[in-house]
């Protein structure tokens, strides 16, 4: 009997939005890729919101289209509302996020795909994963010296009963996959990118069944595959709310949520002038005691309840059983209304996940005014996985102890299709990197949310599915989403991912930026008549002595086009940014993309100046690198605790190590001491 | 050094008082004492005693058997000692002669002598104290008085460290607070938010002031007082000064402007440690070398923490007084109306309508007939324990470091306070809360800077 045997560079197993990425990233960089999937029709499915971005989402998407991915571009050519919120807030956390058709988003990723040079998309179910072993090339970690040399430290991990296999296990190295038929696929690299569909199973109430998201085939073997690599697997959950038949609900009962009048695109490379469009809306209506008190009486027919789900839900995405509980004394919950595409008249019913019964699901909705008469189309339900504890992953999304395996996506133990791309994005392009012998692309926490993201999954104890938020990022008015392109586009350029066109067009942005931000510090206004008279009229104190204009950019009541009255040389200069092309608009002004640039930098100057501050303590450690042969045994005076967690973690930097909980500032110094000292000695 | 070798030290200041600790701590602490103490009938027991345990036994010199001291050795088993290693302290009662060769016995067996502040620097590293505390130990080992010691003392126990653990929340709660509102918008709302959060930046900021005007109580415990003797000429500065010196340090004659530069003179009163500046009597000169010494008598009075005014009651106050009154207005002042064996020209009454200010501490004094030393020395000690000086009785901060933290934690609060006048969106508050929050962190030592360590080890002597 024969089978078939195939060699390529690289395997991507799934075709979510973390293995479209990754897979992308690595036949852009050349490498022969095959990416399986289980149903080529889901490619980039879309099974929970149907929007892209939002709150610190956003940024993600931003900053993955600023490395050169893909997600960006394709929301720009499917979305059917878009809108930057929190524009009464600072800068910082404005975060755009638009309404998706999914059936189209899907559609028009699949075609990028199919486009794609070195780029195969196999219909598939791997089952295996094939390795070698190491352990003979690589010494084994040499704990067993170390026993003897530490004697206090011995008596107690014995006692503790210490993962024993952290540190000691042989290194492997991964050389290809195996499908349900038998078909072998040699490669160099593979990237675990599962999502929800490894073991999955899904919960209506009382109804179980063993697939994945929309009915969708789980994947069944290949959990087997990985624990026997050493791989250990946990479980995660998450859920989704019903979806709606549109001409069963009575919007006249909710608000309308428009779009923003001027859309701004995800991609730096979307011309906003292309994507204006007539949008579709959503609705805003509330729960109320009814719908608690329904929720309430039925609580012990929910599986979450009940005990039936064993893993462990999102407390940052919870479903409405979980914030009735947990906001006892909240009168009603938001719910959103939002349509799943143009071709259908489905409605998401946001805010509204669950996992009660079918039942206690269509009572619930029907108590939520305009849903009294509706019907749903499909349930809501929950959805249990098999993921991995990402602190078994190098910054670079690979495997500690495997070599060649990276993994990328809700497999990471994180949630949502915009942490899931950037995963695969970063999993991909580090695959390659591997293979070209080349560093890989590893982001700090002062460098993108992305940075943030990973740092977070492989440092940090997660214990739910990891959803991205502001708050996590500790920069962030360094990393707006307005500047990724200014913060990335480099780091993508040196990838391979962005082209010479693209990166030319940021240089020429940035020096345009530059040119007006001097011509405003150095341009002058006196206190004369005039000038007082625009303060005045623009409600600002007027003015003692002579200013600059950019001074007076800091005020907050003006803005960048209402000094233009009395910027005198402000359309000379312009004439002379026309070589800027792109960046003015088409009646020779600056583009807003410019100005968003100007104001921010001189507004926020001192802000921007102490937060570059921070980054410049935060740093510090950051550059400490840890040698990858340490031995922590021989650091002496770790506590304990400490001295095992970084033999597990073992983290990359000391800025990585500080964050790991169980390892004290003590034990940084500890460690800083000893790396000094090692390094005079040597 | 960084290694698990066992050092020793004697551990207590060598004195005539007869008793003295050598402390030996590491991993060997146990074992090279047990070589050196033997009980009364001659057993070796150490190895085998329960940890926390006081033993009375003999120290014998290992070459010839001999007997050095009758001591009590207590043990201490890792982790439960100051140093969180094993830990064997020996009380010596023969005196310094005893205690020293108590030592070099235990150095002869195998430990290392300690370098200072090595101790500290264990307990630290093994995470038994933390920085505060560590370096609240090593300004005991560096403080020159018993003030300064009760300071110490205080923070070591960890009042500093539960006051700025208690600010340090107060900072945390509203970052998460700005940070929760901003993710979820739905369920916590910033109404109202910025006149709430003025409330409670303005009593963090009033903490953090009132922490801070200890500091320099706080470096004057620590340094000793900065105490200046000023006066017109020929008032009698300098037989002062050798009257509390209780020495005669300066020579003293009956011209006018004898003393023509600075002397300066380190004296002990009640446990009050001050540094003592007798200077050029300060009046218009021609002469050159006297000007220099007159200057200077300016510039150390302004820089002084308590000035001696000098006044020769057998002469009437004049101008000049008037101007060097004028000239340090404002600081600490204790009047000695000197010459009080001689015919009285002025009153305490012609001095109060001099001087504006109110408690106003005079002492009679006769440097020749060493009078009135009793008092100077109550009003000093008063002034220093009723809080003139010192204005937060029970945390004074002794460490330049520290207040440097937080004078950085009061700037970046002031910062956000600003940004709350500017009205900038909440998110934007969160940056130099951040930082205040930082600030705080690193005199605990709970942010771990690059910089912080070296500085802190600097001090422990880490050799290369």
């Amino acid at each position: 009997m024969s089978e078939i045997r195939e060699k390529v560079d690289v395997c991507v197993i799934g075709a979510g939005h973390a293995g479209c990425e990754a897979a992308l990233a690595c036949a852009r960089l050349g490498l022969e890729t095959v990416i399986f999937t289980v149903s080529v029709d889901s490619i980039a499915l879309m099974p929970c919101n149907p929007n892209i971005g939002g709150s610190s989402k956003g940024h993600l998407v931003r900053e993955l289209d600023a490395l050169g991915g893909e997600m960006g571009k394709n929301i720009d050519k499917t979305f059917i509302q878009s809108k930057m919120l929190n524009v009464s807030k600072g800068p910082a956390v404005h975060s755009l996020r638009a309404q998706a058709d999914k059936a189209e988003y899907s559609r028009a990723m699949r075609k990028v795909l199919e486009g794609q040079e070195h780029l195969t998309i196999k219909q598939a179910e791997v089952c295996e994963l094939l390795w070698e072993d190491l352990s003979e090339n690589f010494p084994v970690d040499s704990l067993s010296q170390a026993d003897s040399s530490a004697s206090n430290d011995k008596k107690d991990l014995n006692k503790s009963g210490e993962t024993a296999g952290v540190g000691r296990t042989a290194e492997k190295k991964v050389t290809g996959v195996k499908t349900f038929t038998g078909a072998v696929y040699e490669c160099k690299a593979v990237i675990l990118c599962t999502g929800t569909y490894l073991n999955a199973r899904c919960l209506c109430g009382e109804a179980i069944t063993y697939t994945g998201p929309n009915g969708l085939q789980a994947a069944t073997h290949l959990t087997e595959s990985l624990e026997k690599m050493g791989i250990v697997l946990r479980r995660f959950k998450t859920g989704t709310p019903a979806r709606m038949d549109g001409r069963t609900i009575d919007y006249s009962k909710m608000e309308e949520q428009f779009g923003d009048e001027r859309i701004v695109p995800f991609s730096f490379s979307t011309d906003p002038e292309t994507i204006q469009k007539d949008q579709a809306s959503c609705w805003l209506t509330y729960t109320n005691q009814e719908t608690h008190d329904i929720i309430r009486a039925n609580l012990d027919r929910s599986p979450i309840y009940a005990g039936i789900i064993e893993g462990t839900g999102p407390r940052y995405c919870p479903s409405i059983e979980d914030k009735v509980v947990k906001f006892a004394d909240k009168e009603r919950h938001q719910v959103f209304l939002e349509p799943e595409g143009l071709q259908t008249h489905e409605m998401y019913v946001g805010g509204m996940s669950s996992s009660l019964p079918e039942d206690v699901q269509l009572a619930m909705y029907r108590t939520v005014p305009g849903l009294e008469h509706c019907k749903i189309v499909r349930n809501a339900y929950a959805i249990e996985y098999d993921c991995i504890n990402a602190n078994q992953l190098y910054p670079s999304l690979e495997f500690k102890k495997i070599r060649g395996l990276f993994a990328g996506g809700q497999f990471n133990g994180s949630s949502g299709y915009e942490e899931a791309a950037c995963q695969g994005l970063v999993a991909g392009i580090n695959a390659a990197m591997e293979i070209f012998g080349r560093e890989p692309l590893i982001m700090d926490r002062s460098e993108s949310y992305i940075g943030v993201l990973i740092d977070d999954l492989v440092t940090k104890d997660n214990r739910e599915p990891y959803r991205m938020m502001t708050s996590r990022a500790e920069y962030r008015l360094l990393l707006r989403q307005d500047n990724a392109d200014r913060r990335l586009r480099k780091k993508g350029y040196e990838i391979g991912l962005i082209s010479e066109q693209q990166y030319q067009d940021l240089l020429m942005k940035e020096e345009l930026i530059e040119r007006e931000i001097v011509r405003l510090k150095e341009t002058k206004v006196g206190a004369g008549q005039e000038i007082q008279r625009f303060m005045e009229a623009h409600g600002s104190v007027p003015l003692k002595t002579a200013v600059s204009l950019a001074e007076l950019l800091c005020r907050p009541e003006l803005n960048y086009e209402n000094i233009a009255e009395i910027d005198r040389e402000r359309s000379s200069v312009f004439e002379e940014y026309q070589s800027y092309g792109r960046y003015m608009t088409s009646d020779g002004k600056l583009s807003r993309e410019i100005i968003d640039q100007i104001e921010i930098e001189i507004k926020y100057e001192g802000y921007i100046v102490r937060q570059k501050r921070q980054v410049e303590q935060y740093k510090k450690l950051e550059k400490k690198e840890i040698p990858s042969d340490i031995n922590y045994d021989q650091v002496p005076s770790l506590r304990l605790e400490a001295r095992q967690k970084l033999k597990e973690f073992r983290p990359i930097s000391l800025g990585q190590a500080s964050r790991i909980s169980g390892v004290s500032p003590a034990d940084i110094s500890v460690l800083l001491v000893y790396l000094e000292k090692t390094k005079s000695n040597s | 050094m960084f290694r698990t070798d066992t050092i020793a030290a004697v551990a207590t200041a060598l004195n005539d008082s007869g008793i003295g600790i050598v402390r030996i701590s590491g991993e060997k602490a146990i074992e090279i004492a047990d070589s050196v103490f033997f009980t009364k009938s001659g057993r070796r027991i150490l190895r085998e005693v329960p940890s926390h345990t006081i033993h009375y036994g003999l120290i014998k010199d290992l070459r010839d058997g001999t007997v050095i001291d009758e001591v009590m050795a207590s043990v201490f088993i890792a982790p439960k000692s100051y140093t969180a290693e094993d830990t064997v302290e020996i009380n010596c009662h023969g005196g310094v002669l005893a205690v020293q060769k108590v030592l070099e016995t235990v150095l002869q067996a195998g430990a290392r002598l300690a370098e200072p502040g090595e101790f500290t620097k264990r307990a630290f590293l093994n995470g038994r104290i933390d920085l505060s505390e560590a370096e609240a130990v090593m300004d005991v080992i560096h403080s020159r008085n018993e003030m300064a010691l009760r300071a110490s003392v205080d923070q070591l126990q960890g009042k500093l460290e539960e006051k700025i653990r208690g600010i340090r929340q107060e900072i945390l709660y509203e970052i998460a607070f700005i940070e929760s509102a901003l993710d979820d918008p739905e369920h916590i709302s910033l109404n109202g938010y910025p006149e709430k959060i003025t409330e409670k930046l303005d009593n963090v900021i009033s903490d953090i002031n009132s922490l801070l005007q200890t500091a320099d109580s706080g470096r004057m415990i620590k340094e000793g007082i900065s105490t200046v003797i000023v006066g017109k000429p020929n008032v009698g500065k300098s037989s002062l000064l050798n009257m509390i010196l209780g020495q005669e340090r300066a020579i003293v004659t009956d011209v006018a402007g004898t003393t023509r530069d600075i002397l300066e003179e380190s004296v002990k009163l009640r446990g009050v440690h001050l540094n003592i500046i007798d200077t050029a009597g300060i009046r218009e000169t021609e002469d050159t070398v006297e000007k220099i010494g007159v200057e200077k008598a300016r510039k150390y009075a302004e820089d002084a923490d308590l000035i001696l005014y000098v006044a020769d009651t057998s002469q009437a106050l004049d101008e000049n007084d008037r101007e060097i009154l004028n000239l340090i207005k404002g600081k600490k002042i204790i009047f000695l109306l000197n010459k009080s064996d001689l015919e009285q020209k002025i009153s305490e009454q012609d001095i109060l309508s001099l001087t504006s200010g109110e408690n106003i501490r005079m002492v009679h004094t006769s440097a020749k007939e060493k009078e009135g030393m009793e008092d100077l020395e109550r009003e000093i000690e008063e002034l220093f324990f009723s809080g003139h000086l010192i204005q937060n009785e029970e945390i004074w901060i002794t460490n330049l470091r520290h207040k440097e933290a937080l004078q950085n934690t009061l700037d970046s609060l002031l910062l956000v306070k600003k940004s709350v006048e500017d009205r900038m969106p909440e998110d934007f508050y969160s940056i130099d809360l951040m930082a205040a929050y930082a600030s705080l962190g690193s005199i605990l030592g709970e942010e771990v800077g690059e910089d912080l360590i070296e500085e802190i080890f600097s001090k422990f002597c880490m050799g290369k």
